[in-house]
């Protein structure tokens, strides 16, 4: 290399002073000014850590295997279960919430919300200050939907009793999780947690489940990911925006209920519900999403991020090439659009598990696909594709699968690496909801935010310790 | 006298950008001082040091801070000015039809430019080493200009690119020529079949500037950085190089140039240069030549020898070992009785080190900050006594200031001071040119000549400033412009800088300077 050198032009990189660059440009050579700043906020162990892992290539070949088993999974949802019956390691005095671990006195207003009505929907209490009180005795578990291979969009409950959806990557046999989408408004995800939410959540698990599990096995299953691609296709990200997503789950749904032997009262109440909610797609986003990611973990030495979630106090990812490990920081508040009546003061910070889909490489890496979206920072449709842009030089590949039109139908940028989010110092997008600080406000915006830095920061150190430690 | 600062919150520009614009902001209405610098605390404690600082200031890494000194009306509006001139966009950042975002790293720089083959690296030193590990890594050559690099970072980089079979020019590498393109601080010299590799920056200016000027070539010259013939680094880049260009079919004639390698790297470097099947000058400042010479290597006592050696092999003659030109020249001057003593104000550390070794030998002591003999270091840096050399390059006179290349006004300052001595007789000067200098530094200089000059002479007394100016008729200043005004000053002007040595130093030797009275 040193040798051809000589015999090649000279095309010069050029970390720091710009000046250099100018002169190599006005003396007739090729430079290329690179947006240089300290990475890692200047952290030098962390800089050094950087440079043990980049092109580094047992990591480059890491991350092709974790990228392929991502983009090989097939998540289709198979079946509705009970939490307690069928997710992996469910106790039956166990709660599982959004997020990364936390104990319940540091827990935020919605998820306690959201806790005590999950307490109050298994009748563990007669009250909320009953519920309150059982929450802190330190009886119940609370532990990440993610431990148990499930997730849930903001607090993210589930508790032994509640339906889950049941999805299998076909591929590997695997099974990932998540609850049904109670619509907007007052919500247990938001925190609600009076009557009306806990008799709907009854409804759901009495009514709503059994009808839709008897259509799904007259169906034999809805491949996830064809629908997801063509809602991508049709304005919607799959995260923040399901309205297409929602309505084609239903119209593959609507005959195979007709043709179950479920009362017609509760086909049509089923169906009201479904098509009343267009967000209804989302926690079945967020299953297939984590089905794809879980095939992917657990490489050693990849640079992958497998999961994004946030519980409403610190915002957390887990890498695959670094086990059950969680990379925390404050979770950050959202920049967006508020109901009227709201502002910033009233936000909780970021929440929930859903970020699960930008992990995946849809949500706000998918954007360009809905510039509708944007109109919740007040930016128009090129900037969209520009978020886009962006996150193709922090994700490893383009998931084929996840085409986008107005980028000429190439590939999702999804995959993303840490390595590179340090480097670049672009931070992962995110669409995602508002939820009210309070317990029970419920939704009071949406906008977009950004992972914390933080977070890749440890996961580089943690994985380059990891890397060259063992050599 | 008044302090001021400001500091701006997670904004980062690289220390030579802020040099140049604290020398801005000094030159602000009311301004006595001023540094704009990321606020680590090891800069802090140099602005401390400097007096601009008083007491604690609430900044990180991350944070800009501008420190000004002067009338206490005047900063509020400089300070408000100071920022504002930080804030402007960097020039290179044009409002383009493409909204694609400006490469961050160097993988993402490789993504648009897949072609390139070297990064140019000038961050703060503390970060450096990484950035050139990634570069490396990702099958980079690299220039790694920043200083500051710890020697276990830097042998453990050099041996990492050598492994894959790339070079690491630097750190602490200042200038380079490859491939006809001047990088960094180097100057516009026509292309041609003399290679040079140095371990100092201004040395290769020199030797190149030379070569240019009595009408011969460059095919590469190589920087390898001030350390990398240290002991435990052992040459591992000045190796490399004399390889590539042993190798190298459009370079006939080799130059190495370094301050007196540790002597088994020498062995093995002149080895390696015997083995090349090229001649090969040699200029180790102040070795031996007896211990340089072997049947395909040419000891060179100066730069200039260096220079006229390689322009001789090149043009197939053997190398003249008699006095080079213009060394016989005497100084048109008449000394006052008592002007006795040479002053060398220096910006280039290489140009102060070898005339510190040619005066010695004529005039014995030399007090220096960089002395030759440990024992003639001059203890009050900013005192001069007897003949002095000072290399005003030196981290003790570029804390919180830019270097003096970039910025005369210390060095101005110094020379009215010298000028004033009555035991002063001559000021010797260096004046570098090429990228990365001051866009005009004989503009900068005439005027203090005219008044040093008109000063000594009120006093009855005649002041010789003798100097070079190191750069082509290429560069951006344009030598020739250069040394017109530098020769309307006054100034005598010499091809080199041992030239002007040489001159000085036969007035002492001659009774011209230095008569009793």
């Amino acid at each position: 290399m040193m040798q051809t050198l000589f015999q090649e032009k000279l095309h010069v990189l050029n970390v720091g002073l710009a000046s250099f660059a100018e002169s190599i440009a006005r003396a007739g050579g090729a430079a290329l000014q690179i947006e240089w700043a300290p990475p890692a906020q200047g952290q030098q162990n962390v800089a050094r850590a950087l440079a043990q892992l980049v092109n580094l290539p047992s990591v480059e070949a890491a991350n092709r295997t974790a990228f392929d088993l991502y983009q090989s999974a097939q998540p289709i949802l198979r079946d509705i279960g009970i939490a307690r019956e069928v997710l992996p390691d469910m106790g039956t005095r166990m709660i599982l919430h959004g997020g990364p671990p936390i104990a319940w006195q540091n827990m935020c207003g919605p998820m306690k919300g959201a806790i005590i009505g999950a307490i109050l929907y298994e009748g563990w209490a007669k009250d909320t200050a009953g519920a309150a009180a059982l929450a802190s005795s330190g009886d119940i578990a609370f532990e990440p939907c993610h431990h148990h291979a499930a997730v849930g969009p903001m607090a993210g409950a589930i508790s032994p009793s509640m339906p889950v959806w049941m999805v299998v990557d076909t591929t590997q046999n695997r099974p990932s999780f998540s609850n049904f989408n109670e619509g907007l408004g007052k919500a247990l995800r938001f925190g609600a947690n009076g009557p009306d939410v806990i008799n709907r959540l009854r409804w759901m698990g009495q009514t709503l489940a059994p009808t839709l599990r008897a259509g799904l096995e007259i169906l034999g299953g809805i491949d996830l990911k064809p629908l997801m691609a063509q809602a991508l296709h049709m304005g919607d990200e799959v995260h923040n925006r399901n309205v297409a997503a929602s309505s084609l789950f239903l119209k593959r749904l609507i005959v195979a209920l007709l043709k179950t032997r479920a009362p017609s009262t509760d086909i049509a109440a089923a169906v009201d519900f479904v098509a009343g909610n267009d967000h209804f797609f989302l926690n079945l986003s967020m299953a297939a999403c984590k089905a794809m990611l879980d095939a992917a973990h657990g490489v050693p030495d990849s640079s992958m991020v497998t999961a994004m979630a946030r519980n409403g106090v610190e915002f957390g990812i887990r890498v695959s090439g670094t086990g059950e490990r969680w990379f925390t920081a404050p979770a950050p508040i959202v920049d967006g659009l508020f109901f009227p009546g709201y502002t910033t003061a009233d936000a909780a910070p970021d929440l929930g598990d859903s970020a699960i889909t930008e992990t995946a490489g849809v949500g706000g890496f998918a954007m360009a696909a809905a510039p509708a979206i944007v109109k919740f920072v007040g930016g128009a449709p090129q900037d969209a594709i520009d978020n886009t842009m962006a996150m193709t030089h922090i994700t490893i590949g383009r998931n084929e699968a996840f085409t986008l039109p107005p980028m000429n139908f190439a590939g999702s940028p999804a995959g993303i690496d840490i390595r590179k989010v340090v480097d670049t110092g672009i931070l992962p997008i995110i669409n995602t909801g508002i939820a009210h600080r309070e317990a029970g406000v419920g939704q009071i915006g949406a906008g977009i935010t950004r992972a914390p830095l933080a977070c890749f920061t440890q996961a580089v150190s943690a994985l380059a310790e990891g890397v060259c430690g063992k050599r | 006298m008044a302090r001021a600062t400001k500091v701006i919150r997670n904004f980062y520009r690289d220390s030579v950008s802020l040099m140049q614009l604290s020398s801005t902001f000094a030159k602000l209405p009311g301004v006595e001082q001023a540094s704009a610098i990321m606020a680590s605390a090891n800069n802090i404690s140099l602005l401390k040091e400097a007096g601009l600082l008083a007491g604690t200031v609430e900044a990180g890494a991350n944070d800009l801070l501008i420190a000004l000194q002067g009338n206490a009306e005047a900063l509020d509006a400089a300070l408000a000015a100071a920022e504002s001139a930080l804030k402007q966009p960097a020039p290179t950042a044009g409002h383009g039809t493409s909204r694609a975002i400006a490469p961050r790293s160097l993988e993402m720089g490789l993504g648009d430019m897949i072609e390139a083959n070297l990064a140019l690296i000038s961050t703060p030193g503390e970060y450096a080493a990484a950035e050139a590990f990634k570069a490396v890594r990702l099958g980079l050559n690299v220039m790694l200009f920043s200083d500051n690099v710890a020697l276990q970072d830097e042998i453990a980089l050099k041996r990492f690119a050598r492994d894959r079979d790339l070079i690491v020019m630097g750190p602490d590498c200042g200038t380079a020529i490859i491939n006809g393109i001047p990088l960094a601080f180097a100057n516009v010299v026509t292309r041609g079949t003399i290679g040079v590799v140095a371990a100092s920056g201004t040395g290769l200016q020199q030797v190149t500037c030379l070569i240019d000027r009595w009408g011969h070539g460059i095919s590469q010259a190589i920087g390898t950085g001030s350390h990398d013939l240290h002991k435990d680094v052992g040459g591992i880049t000045m190796l490399q190089s004399l390889n590539a260009l042993a190798a190298d079919r459009s370079t006939s004639v080799i130059v190495l140039i370094s301050k007196p390698p540790a002597p088994e790297v020498a062995e093995h470097v002149l080895e390696a240069a015997d083995k090349t099947g090229k001649p090969v000058v040699v200029n180790f400042l102040g070795a031996d030549p007896a211990r340089i010479r072997r049947a395909n290597v040419f000891p060179a006592d100066t730069l200039e020898d260096a220079a006229a050696a390689a322009v001789a092999l090149a043009e197939g003659r053997t190398p003249d070992t008699g006095s080079p030109p213009g060394s016989s020249r005497p100084i048109p001057s008449t000394f006052a009785a008592g002007q006795r003593y040479i002053r060398g104000l220096y910006s280039g550390g290489t140009f102060c080190y070898e005339a510190s070794l040619l005066l010695k030998k004529d005039l014995g002591r030399i007090y220096s900050n960089t002395p030759v003999e440990p024992a003639d270091r001059l203890h009050d840096v900013w005192t001069s006594r007897e003949h002095t050399v000072i290399d005003l390059g030196d981290d003790l006179f570029t804390r919180g200031r830019p270097h003096p290349m970039i910025d005369h006004r210390l060095r101005n300052e110094r020379i009215l001071k010298e000028a004033a001595d009555p035991q002063v007789a001559m000021i010797l000067l260096d004046i570098v040119l090429g990228y990365g200098s001051h866009p005009d530094p004989a503009g900068e200089l005439a005027p203090v000549l005219h008044q040093a000059t008109g000063s000594a002479k009120k006093a009855g007394r005649q002041l010789a400033v003798i100097g070079f100016v190191c750069g082509t008729a290429s560069d951006p200043q344009d030598l020739s412009k250069q040394e017109d005004t530098l020769r309307s000053a006054g100034m005598i002007l010499t091809e080199s800088n041992a030239q002007a040595v040489r001159m000085a130093a036969a007035a002492v030797t001659a009774g011209q300077a230095g008569a009793s009275s």
